[in-house]
């Protein structure tokens, strides 16, 4: 039943796209001056913080399980 | 079996023209400083970023979450980090100037006065109705004042790893002056140092 409730609240994270989208647009562009190298580093920072929120959620999710 | 080659950071040279106007007018406006600077691209890219998020962030929260309170009970924290958007957000500090909120609700702190002592204030009905909405509006415009904080060190001194070209006052200077004496260049002998010597002195005269 717990779980059902936790995805009925799962929509808030389609929230943090856009975020991170720009969040990682605007750190690359103070990074690098060329749109290429821009974009490259772009989708290097999306990947490491969906792998970081993934790790976390995962942490997360089995330390609730046992407590 | 062939080695790769070593990955060498490639060194821009960036013109930043006036550095503290750029940063000047990235504090004012998210992206105007490097408009300024004719960097095209990325000033339009920090300007649709920046206001973009802090714009939705202020439409999510229903247009509340962008105001600075400095009282007892509500010390309005992330508006030290909503300021740094500039002008978009700066409304919000005209607002605490006045004692009669300007405009229809712009900008303006919720008023914290209760009818009774168990009912609810404007900024608890704030709460009521905009939700987890109000705390997310509040996230969104929090990171686009603290991403324009990026923006403007990149306006004053480019982006990291780049090398800034001197601007056209500061080679001019450095015309009227004259080439400056390198450190570790070989002493050119006496005969270069008397050569110094009478313009030296002229100066002295």
């Amino acid at each position: 039943m717990n779980d059902w409730l936790l995805l009925a609240e799962i929509y808030r994270l389609w929230y943090s796209l856009p975020l991170i989208v720009t969040v990682s647009l605007v750190y690359a562009a103070t990074r690098h001056e060329d749109l290429r190298p821009i974009l490259q580093h772009t989708v290097r920072t999306i990947v490491w913080i969906m792998a970081f929120m993934v790790i976390v959620f995962v942490i997360l999710y089995f330390m609730s399980g046992r407590l | 079996m062939a080695e790769n080659p070593p990955e060498v950071a490639a060194v821009h040279e960036v013109d930043l023209r006036d550095p503290l106007v750029a940063a000047s007018l990235a504090l004012l406006w998210p992206g105007a400083g490097h408009l300024y600077q004719r960097r095209w691209a990325k000033g339009i890219l920090f300007l649709v970023c920046i206001v973009g998020t802090f714009l939705f962030g202020w439409d999510l929260g229903g247009q509340k979450v962008v105001y600075a309170s400095w009282r007892p009970s509500d010390r309005r924290w992330p508006y030290l980090c909503q300021v740094w958007v500039g002008l978009p957000a700066w409304p919000a500090l005209v607002q605490t100037a006045f004692d009669q909120p300007l405009g229809d609700d712009f900008m303006r702190a919720p008023s914290l006065v209760r009818t009774r002592h168990d009912a609810p204030n404007e900024l608890d009905l704030w709460h009521q109705k905009y939700h987890s909405r109000f705390e997310m509006g509040t996230v969104f415009t929090m990171i686009a004042g603290l991403l324009n904080i990026l923006v403007i060190f990149d306006a004053a001194a480019g982006p990291v790893g780049s090398s800034p070209v001197p601007s056209e006052q500061q080679r001019s200077k450095k015309k009227r002056k004259g080439p400056p004496a390198e450190k570790g260049e070989p002493d050119a002998g006496p005969a270069a140092r008397d050569e110094r010597q009478p313009a030296h002195e002229e100066a002295k005269r």
